[in-house]
């Protein structure tokens, strides 16, 4: 009996039984006469249960099996910027050009362009001595990032020659004393996370420009968060606005079992809309990986190791990198399903009983590291959870919210209300400002955690005054109370929402957030100080000069302008003393 | 591929058997099966090994014995397709229904459908007017969106889908829709009223029917909406048509997915439904779009009604999961006697902002549609606490939101089933003459300057 050729037993949807041959676990196998892509994830007696990734309608039992000796890997190297791929690294516009519009199967694509030339700029020369990770040359790969080429992990030793110029990734481009010889490309297997020399504790913010996020629920350069919501309450927007004005160098987006015109939509407008950090098109410090919702289940479980290995991979050369996968329960189905196949003892609602672990192995990927070339880098992972009916009491929800820092709620209530972002500031929840807040101090203001305090004790006391106002009408609270909820709401209209479909609104940086906040603070103040000297409330709170300030954040240059509209509106609400 | 008939059957399980066989047999391959009487059933393989094939048979398995001979046709399911696909009427397996003669194929169409390529689709942003305003104004739809109607028994669903199906234009363009119909499970009288109606208007010569009803078989139901599918592809793609798939009752489709899944034993997901039913819903609602290189298109309007009413039952929620929004149809709404009893809060396009604004509705209308939804959200919430605390407890905010809701309900949603309103006359200026009974202070949605170029006022000073 040869090893290293099997025949197929038997076909179940996704999951192929092969007899004959003596694979190791997680290798990748090639499955019937079309060679279909497929990787071993289980062993008994002498059958081998293969996950594949394309479809396997047509295929018979008795068709061939052959080992290829490798796990589950991908390409890294210069050219994954810029590239959309799906779950297993074939590049889709490489898909388009051999099928057509619709994937069919049994083409096979490298990751990266095996021709293309780069230039390489040795950073390293002849008899230095080497370590993996350690950066031996630099690329120009995109207009913005440069791709710091490293020596792949598990090699080292005396450089013996190095090369400049132009090469494609897999010439060589540095030779070591001992004969080895480094190009480019390293290819690294999936399921394993890079290694790396340190894990630090994150104490710089992530930040988004949205304000509900970055103000009261903020997620740090190195964090994990969850958002769990319902069908329609905004996850993939949410996750698109990081993907778009996050200040993360890198960003890796992950469309996992979700929709295809989510992903075009992705590649239409990220080549157009300009970073505001770097004032380049957002495409070029991004990777996408898209693995739609009726493409291969198995290839959709993949994807998401696939993208979080490459965001390893860019913070291994010192980048700050933010990965989001949308969603992470359409990749736990995915395990459901061949779980299932696999006819394994179900755990709860049909998951297998290693989901908590698996998702808990997936986010410990995130973290601020020191790199095997001493640099710090980051991987920031945010993972949107799609919860049956909403109810977060599912395992995916919980699974995710046992081990993520950063809880951004979504709530169906608010999405109706079309109160966006939908993120209920009531449960949602980060644990990083303590840790931030030395940031926030020496970089935005000084008393920046005390006016996120103040901010959110205001929607805590409205949340309970809006227990009385159902009972008894607003009109029946003391005038101090009904300030109160004027305040609140101001908050919540002129803050927390904002339009990430309106050109200005979509992003406000951390300062202007906070000069937001301080308006919304001392109209607080004026309002009381003018009722105490015996204005009516209605008037405070409809001076023309209020609206202004809150209409204005659509406007452009409000940075600017945002002191004197404070002042214009202090003026005229002092203005309501006299009125009566 | 073999021609032989075997006669292996050792057991059959609800819509399933199982049989011995000796030479291999492809997953996915469809079978033809023999009974003791002459007559045929046809299935399809689930599970194939060495030892042991199960097959789903579509027609169901009364009367399959042990002597029944079973034959494995070598290919996977296909559907003749040829252009000669408009004006027919097919049943639920792909066979003439209108006693015509059999397509003449151009074609052989593998039904399951490969995926289209995430790099390959275009983007969908031409409005399509639907005429009804609270769609066009609230829930916009574009071409290639997939946009399901939320329903439940007894509510008008059926005359919604219809009034979109005879009214939908594009704005920017003459091409027309062609509508392909798929019925799964619905009784003789649905259908007969889709097919009137269609007759009626002339639309049944630019439509082709796949039907299965209510009395037909069950099984046969997870395959109707996939020939359904691959026509419109065919249409779409091959042909540059703009094809508006109308298929109804996702419901049932589900309740088959559902009975094969309990056959094989299958650990049941939420409710008993099995777990990949998002990903079975999904390469539905997936073959919805435009792709690049491609004139056509298509859009997809499946109705379902939600058992219990209960939008978080596996069959809404994995529906809303998948496509681009929701259209949901109103019990409070209908016995209040509005037609279209549509409740634009909890629907939703999400492919709207793409289809609307200059150029193609009007500058003003997201700022309309934001400030609508706002108002009448309010309003609605209002309701409660007067029942409570009677109007009196209320400001005048709240006083003319509450006002307002009832306004809207009564002259933005409700209109007449032939009533076909254009969207800036029509819809949007209509929203503008009713949101001009709310102070503009109140407005806070509203940008500026879109007050100033559209907001009624000589009519509030009156
Ligand atoms: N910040 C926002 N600003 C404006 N609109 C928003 C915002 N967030 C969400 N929306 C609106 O809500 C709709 C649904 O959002 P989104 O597609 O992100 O939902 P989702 O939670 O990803 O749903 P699903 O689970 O079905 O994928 C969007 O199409 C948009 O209309
Ligand atoms: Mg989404």
């Amino acid at each position: 009996m040869s090893e290293e050729n099997g025949v197929i037993y038997r076909i179940s949807g996704p999951v192929v039984t092969a007899i004959g041959i003596a694979p190791r676990m997680y290798e990748v196998v090639r499955v019937g006469n079309e060679g279909l892509m497929g990787e071993v994830i289980e062993l008994h007696g002498d059958q081998s249960v293969i996950q594949v990734y394309e479809e396997t309608s047509g295929i018979s039992p008795g068709e061939p099996v052959v080992r290829t000796g490798r796990t589950l890997s991908v390409q890294l190297g210069p050219g994954l910027l810029t590239q959309i791929y799906d779950g297993i690294q074939r590049p889709l516009p490489k898909l388009e050009e051999t099928m057509g519009v619709f994937i069919t199967r049994g083409v096979d694509a490298d990751g990266l362009d095996l021709e293309k030339k780069w230039e390489f700029n040795p950073a390293i020369k002849a008899g230095d001595e080497i370590s993996a990770g350690q950066i031996i040359g630099i690329v120009q790969e995109t207009e913005t990032i440069e791709h710091r080429v490293m020596v792949p992990p598990g090699k080292s030793g005396v450089v013996k020659s190095v090369e400049s110029g132009s090469f494609n990734i897999t010439e060589t481009v540095c030779k070591l004393e001992d004969g080895t010889e480094i190009a480019m490309m390293q290819e690294w297997p999936v399921r394993h996370p890079r290694p790396f020399i340190q894990k630090y504790a994150p104490d710089v913010p992530l930040m988004t420009g949205q304000r509900i996020l970055d103000f009261l629920f903020p997620l740090a350069k190195g964090g994990t968060a969850g958002i769990p919501g319902p069908f329609g309450s905004g996850k993939t927007v949410t996750q698109q606005q990081l993907a778009k004005w996050s200040d993360a160098q890198i960003v890796v987006y992950i469309g996992c079992g979700e929709r295809g015109n989510e992903m075009t939509e992705v590649l239409d407008e990220f080549p157009h809309l300009i970073d505001p950090n770097t004032n380049t098109p957002l495409m070029n410090r991004t990777v996408m990986i898209a693995n739609t919702s009726n493409m291969p289940v198995a290839a959709r479980e993949a994807s998401v190791y696939t993208g979080v290995t490459i965001a390893e991979y860019f913070r291994d050369m010192g980048y700050n990198v933010a990965l989001m996968a949308d969603s992470t329960s359409r990749w736990a189905e995915a395990m459901r399903e061949i779980s299932s196949r696999l006819e394994e003892m179900p755990g709860e609602e049909g998951y297998p009983a290693y989901l908590s672990s698996r998702l808990a192995e997936f986010y410990e990927r995130a973290g601020r590291v020191q790199t095997l070339a001493g640099d710090d880098g980051s991987v920031s992972v945010i993972g949107a959870v799609s919860p049956p009916g909403g109810d977060i009491s599912e395992p995916v929800s919980q699974g995710t919210l046992r081990i993520v820092k950063v809880f951004w709620g979504l709530d169906a209530g608010l999405a109706r209300q079309r109160h966006f972002p939908a993120i209920n500031w009531l449960n949602s929840y980060s644990l990083y400002p303590q840790a931030l807040d030395k940031w926030y101090r020496d970089n935005i203001a000084s008393d920046f955690p005390e006016v996120r305090t103040e901010i959110s004790t205001l929607l805590q006391v409205e949340a309970e005054l809006q227990e009385i106002v159902q009972l008894v009408g607003s009109d029946a609270l003391p005038i101090d109370q009904q300030l109160t909820l004027e305040v609140a709401r101001m908050i919540r209209e002129y803050f927390l929402q904002q339009n990430a479909f309106h050109d200005v609104d979509t992003y406000s940086d951390l300062k202007l957030q906070y000069d937001m906040a301080r308006a919304i603070l001392s109209f607080q103040e004026e309002a009381k100080k003018a009722i105490a000297g015996g204005a009516q409330l209605e008037d405070v709170v409809n001076v023309p000069a209020r609206t202004d300030l809150m209409r204005g954040r659509f406007e452009k240059g409000y940075n600017d302008k945002i002191g004197d509209l404070v002042s214009e509106m202090g003026k005229q609400i002092s203005a309501t003393m006299g009125a009566n | 591929m073999s021609g032989k008939e075997y006669r292996t059957i050792t057991d059959v399980k609800g819509p399933l058997v199982f049989l011995n066989k000796t030479e291999p047999v492809s997953f996915g391959e469809i079978v033809q099966l023999r009974l003791s009487d002459g007559s045929m059933k046809n299935g399809q393989v689930l599970d194939t090994s060495d030892d042991q094939v199960i097959v789903q048979v579509f027609e169901g398995t009364a009367s399959i014995d042990r002597q029944t001979g079973v034959k494995f046709l070598g290919d996977v399911f296909k559907l003749p397709v040829s252009k000669g696909l408009i004006g027919r009427i097919l049943d639920g397996a792909g066979r003439p229904r209108d006693g015509g003669p059999e397509i003449v194929a151009d074609e052989m169409a593998d039904i399951i459908g490969a995926a289209i390529n995430p790099y390959s689709r275009q983007s969908p942003k031409s409005f399509i007017q639907t005429g009804i305003s609270a769609i066009d104004a609230c829930t916009s739809l574009v071409r290639g969106q997939k946009l399901p109607i939320f329903s439940a028994s007894g509510l008008p669903h059926n005359d919604i889908a219809l009034q979109i199906a005879r009214q939908a234009k594009l704005v920017d363009s003459d091409d027309d829709f062609v509508v392909v119909f798929c019925a799964m499970g619905i009784t003789a009288e649905e259908y007969n009223f889709f097919v009137h109606d269609l007759e009626r208007t002339g639309a049944l010569e630019n439509a082709a029917l796949f039907v299965n009803l209510a009395d037909d078989p069950a099984v046969e139901r997870l395959i109707t909406p996939r020939l359904a599918l691959t026509a419109a592809e065919y249409l779409a793609f091959e042909h540059d048509y703009h094809v508006l798939v109308i298929y109804t009752d996702m419901t049932n489709y589900c309740e088959s997915l559902r009975q094969i899944g309990a056959a094989r034993e299958e650990v049941p997901g939420r409710r008993g439904y099995p777990g990949y039913m998002y990903t079975d819903l999904a390469m539905l609602y997936e073959r919805a779009g435009l792709v690049k290189g491609k004139k056509g298109s298509i859009t997809q309007f499946p109705i379902l009604t939600m058992p219990g009413d209960d939008i978080t039952h596996p069959i809404p929620d994995l529906s809303g999961y998948i496509t681009e929004g929701q259209i949901v149809i109103s019990r409070e709404l209908h016995q209040k006697g509005i037609y279209p009893p549509i409740n634009v809060l909890p629907s939703l396009s999400r492919l709207m902002n793409a289809g609307i604004g200059p150029g193609k509705t009007r500058e003003d209308h997201k700022s309309v549609s934001d400030q609508l939804y706002a108002a009448y959200a309010q309003g609605r919430e209002l309701r409660g606490l007067v029942a409570i605390v009677g109007e009196d407890a209320l400001n005048e905010r709240d006083l003319q939101m509450l006002k307002f809701s009832d306004i809207f309900e009564d002259q933005f949603l409700r209109q007449g089933r032939d009533e076909d309103r254009p969207i800036q006359e029509g819809t949007l200026d209509l929203a503008w003459d009713l949101l001009s009974n709310i102070d503009t202070k109140f407005l806070v949605r509203l940008e500026q300057k879109w007050i100033d170029k559209y907001h009624p006022t000589d009519k509030k000073e009156e």
